[in-house]
C-alpha cells in the first residue's frame, strides 16, 4: 500500500453543523455590538415607545399592550441583520477557503451563523417580553397561544436572518452587506406596528395593510392579547414561508456562485 | 513505491478572456518540497487553488496524491491541507479554538481533538497564547497558527502560498526549520514564494512561472547554471552597482562584455565576477528583454 493513498474520514453533517454553531454562538458573545444589540435595544425600545412616544400615540395608557408584538419585530429585525455582516465576513477573509478544501459541507458555516441569530434574537424577545411585563403589559394568552406566538416569531426570525444571509452573501463587503438590509429594517414602521394603519393616509395604508409585516403583527397581538385572529395567521404563515424558501434558494444560488468552484 | 503526489499535464486556465496559465506541466515526487517561483500576478495563486479543488481547471489533467481533482474532490480534499496566501484563522476565537474547531471539522473526537489542539499549541510554540483571540496575535503567531491547523490531521501533501511573506527573518527561520521538519515525516510540500532565497533554502526542486507557464524548472544548482557560468557586476568609483551581465564565463562573451562596458562606462569603473545568484536567474527567466540575451 502506498501511503500517499491514505484517506482521512470525515465528519458527519451534524457534527459538521454543531460544530459552526458552536463557532457562531461564541462569536455572537465576543462580538460585543452585537450582545449589546440582543440585549440593550429591545429595552431601550420598549422604555421609549411606552414613555416617550405612547403617551401622544394613545392616551389611555394601554400603549405598551399594543406596540409588544411590533417592538418584538423591530428588533429580530435589527438582530437579524447583523447575520450578513457574519456571512460577508467570512466570505471575504479567506477563511471560507480553508473550509471549501476540507471535506465537509461548507454551506454549513452560514447555517451556524443562522442558528446563532435565532438564539440571539431568542434572548431579545424574552427581553421584550420581560420588560413589557414590568411595564405593566397584560397578555391574556393561554399555554396554546404563547405557543402558536413563539412559533410565529421564530418563524419570522428565520426568514429575515435568511434573508440577511443572502444579502451578505451577494455583497462585496461586510460594510456593505451592512447597508443593504436599511429597507427590511424600516418595513415595521409601516405597518400595524405602532398606529393602526387607518390613521394612516388612504395612499399609505394600501402599502402598510398588503405588506408582510402587518399580519405577523395582527396575528401576534390577537393571540397575546386576545382577540379576533381572522385570516392574519394564514396570511402571517403563507408570507414567512414564501419568504423563507425563495431567500433559502437565493442563499443556496449565492454561496455557488460565491464560494463555488470557478 | 515512486509515487508521484502531484502531477500536472497541459494545464491551461482563463478568467474570461485573461489567459492565466497556458499549459503547465509539472510533477513532484511524494516527500518532496517543491518551490514555484513567480512575480506577482504569474498565477501561482490559481494553480494552488486549481490542485487544492477551489479553482476549475479548463483543459489539461491534475492529479493530486493519486486522486483526479475533477472527478476525485473527496478523495483529494481528504488527501491535501491548504494554507492560504493570506491567514486563515477564526480571530474572534482564541488560538486554542481554533485549533479544536479545526480537528473536529477534520474528523477528530472531542477527546483526539483536544489532545491534538495541546500537541500543536506546543509544537509551534503557541501555549502562551493558546487562550489569546487570534486577533491580538503577532503576524508571525498568525502565520504560526494558520501552519498548526493545516495539519491537525495527517494529510500526505500540503500547499502553502507564499508562507513567510510579511514575516521577519526570525519568524521565516523558524518556520523553514518548521517546514523541514514536515519533509522529515513524509509529507510532500507545494510552496509558492517571491523570495529566491527561500526556494534555494527549501525547495528539492523549483519552478519558474511566468507568461503563464513554467519558465524553467530543476535544483537551485540546475537553475543558476542555466543562467551561464559567471555574471560580471559593474560599480562606479562610489561602489554603487551600475550594470550586472551574465556571461558563459568564456573568454570571447567577458571580452565582449568588457569591451562594451569600455565605451559606456569612466575607466573607474570597478569589475567583480562571480557565480550567478538565485536573483539572477529570476530576473533572467521573468523579463523577457534579458531572457533572450542570456539563454541564447
Ligand atoms: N477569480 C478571478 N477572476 C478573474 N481574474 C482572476 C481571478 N483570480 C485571479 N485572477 C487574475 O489572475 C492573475 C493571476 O493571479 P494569481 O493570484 O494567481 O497570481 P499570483 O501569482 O498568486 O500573484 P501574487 O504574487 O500577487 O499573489 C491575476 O492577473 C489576477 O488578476
Ligand atoms: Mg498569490
Amino acid at each position: 500500500m502506498n501511503s500517499a493513498k491514505a484517506v482521512q474520514k470525515s465528519p458527519s453533517l451534524l457534527t459538521t453543523n454543531l460544530v459552526f454553531i458552536g463557532r457562531s454562538l461564541r462569536h455572537s458573545l465576543r462580538n460585543v455590538e452585537s450582545l449589546l444589540m440582543a440585549i440593550l435595544l429591545p429595552i431601550f425600545l420598549m422604555l421609549l415607545f411606552t414613555y416617550v412616544f405612547g403617551g401622544a400615540i394613545d392616551t389611555t395608557g394601554q400603549y405598551v399592550t399594543y406596540v409588544v408584538p411590533g417592538i418584538i419585530l423591530l428588533c429580530a429585525g435589527f438582530g437579524s441583520s447583523s447575520t450578513a455582516i457574519d456571512v460577508a465576513t467570512d466570505m471575504t477573509n479567506g477563511i471560507i477557503d480553508r473550509f471549501r478544501t476540507m471535506p465537509i459541507r461548507a454551506v454549513s458555516v452560514v447555517t451556524g451563523h443562522v442558528v446563532a441569530s435565532v438564539a440571539r434574537n431568542m434572548l431579545a424577545t424574552c427581553i421584550v417580553i420581560g420588560v413589557a411585563l414590568l411595564l405593566g403589559f397584560q397578555p391574556e394568552a393561554g399555554l396554546s397561544d404563547w405557543l402558536f406566538a413563539l412559533g410565529l416569531v421564530v418563524l419570522f426570525i428565520l426568514t429575515y436572518t435568511w434573508l440577511f444571509a443572502a444579502i451578505g452573501l451577494v455583497t462585496g463587503s461586510p460594510a456593505a452587506a451592512g447597508g443593504y438590509g436599511f429597507v427590511l429594517l424600516f418595513l415595521p414602521y409601516l405597518s400595524s406596528a405602532f398606529v393602526p394603519t387607518n390613521t394612516m393616509p388612504s395612499w399609505l395604508q394600501g402599502f402598510a395593510n398588503h405588506q408582510p409585516i402587518t399580519p405577523v403583527i395582527e396575528a401576534l397581538r390577537a393571540l397575546l392579547i386576545g382577540g379576533p385572529i381572522g385570516n392574519n395567521g394564514w396570511i402571517a404563515l403563507l408570507w414567512c414561508a414564501g419568504i423563507l424558501l425563495l431567500s433559502l434558494i437565493w442563499c443556496a444560488v449565492a454561496f455557488r456562485m460565491r464560494a463555488g468552484r470557478r | 513505491m515512486n509515487q508521484n503526489a502531484i502531477e500536472v499535464k497541459g494545464l491551461v486556465k482563463s478568467f474570461g478572456k485573461a489567459a492565466i496559465l497556458k499549459g503547465v506541466n509539472l510533477t513532484v515526487p511524494s516527500g518532496t518540497i517543491f518551490a514555484l517561483l513567480g512575480p506577482n500576478g504569474a498565477g501561482k495563486t490559481t494553480l494552488i487553488h486549481i490542485l487544492s479543488t477551489l479553482t476549475k481547471l479548463d483543459e489539461g489533467s491534475v492529479k493530486v496524491a493519486g486522486f483526479d481533482v475533477e472527478s476525485e474532490q473527496k478523495e483529494v480534499k481528504r488527501s491535501i491541507s491548504l494554507t492560504g496566501q493570506f491567514a486563515a484563522v477564526d480571530e474572534l476565537l482564541t488560538g486554542a479554538e481554533n485549533l479544536r474547531m479545526m480537528c473536529r471539522l477534520s474528523g477528530l473526537s472531542t477527546d483526539d481533538a483536544n489532545s491534538r489542539t495541546r500537541e500543536l499549541l506546543r509544537q509551534f510554540d503557541l501555549e502562551d497564547a493558546a487562550d489569546k483571540r487570534a486577533k491580538a496575535y503577532s503576524g508571525g503567531m498568525r502565520r504560526r497558527l494558520d501552519l498548526a491547523i493545516s495539519l491537525v490531521t495527517h494529510r500526505p501533501v500540503l500547499f502553502l502560498d507564499e508562507p513567510t511573506t510579511g514575516l521577519d527573518t526570525i519568524s521565516r527561520r523558524t518556520l523553514w526549520e518548521m517546514i523541514l521538519g514536515l519533509k522529515q515525516q513524509g509529507i510532500t510540500v507545494f510552496l509558492t514564494t517571491q523570495y529566491l532565497e527561500e526556494a534555494d533554502e527549501l525547495a528539492d526542486e523549483i519552478a519558474v512561472i511566468h507568461g503563464g507557464r513554467i519558465v524553467a524548472s530543476g535544483t537551485a544548482d540546475e537553475l543558476k547554471s542555466r543562467v551561464g557560468g559567471e555574471v560580471i557586476e559593474l560599480r562606479n568609483s562610489q561602489d554603487e552597482l551600475i550594470g550586472t551581465y551574465p556571461t558563459s564565463g568564456g573568454l570571447a562573451d567577458v571580452r565582449q562584455v568588457l569591451n562594451s562596458a569600455a565605451h559606456a562606462f569612466h575607466p573607474d569603473t570597478k569589475i567583480t565576477i562571480r557565480k550567478p545568484s538565485m536573483d539572477d536567474v529570476f530576473l533572467a527567466l521573468t523579463s523577457t528583454a534579458t531572457k533572450e540575451a542570456s539563454i541564447s
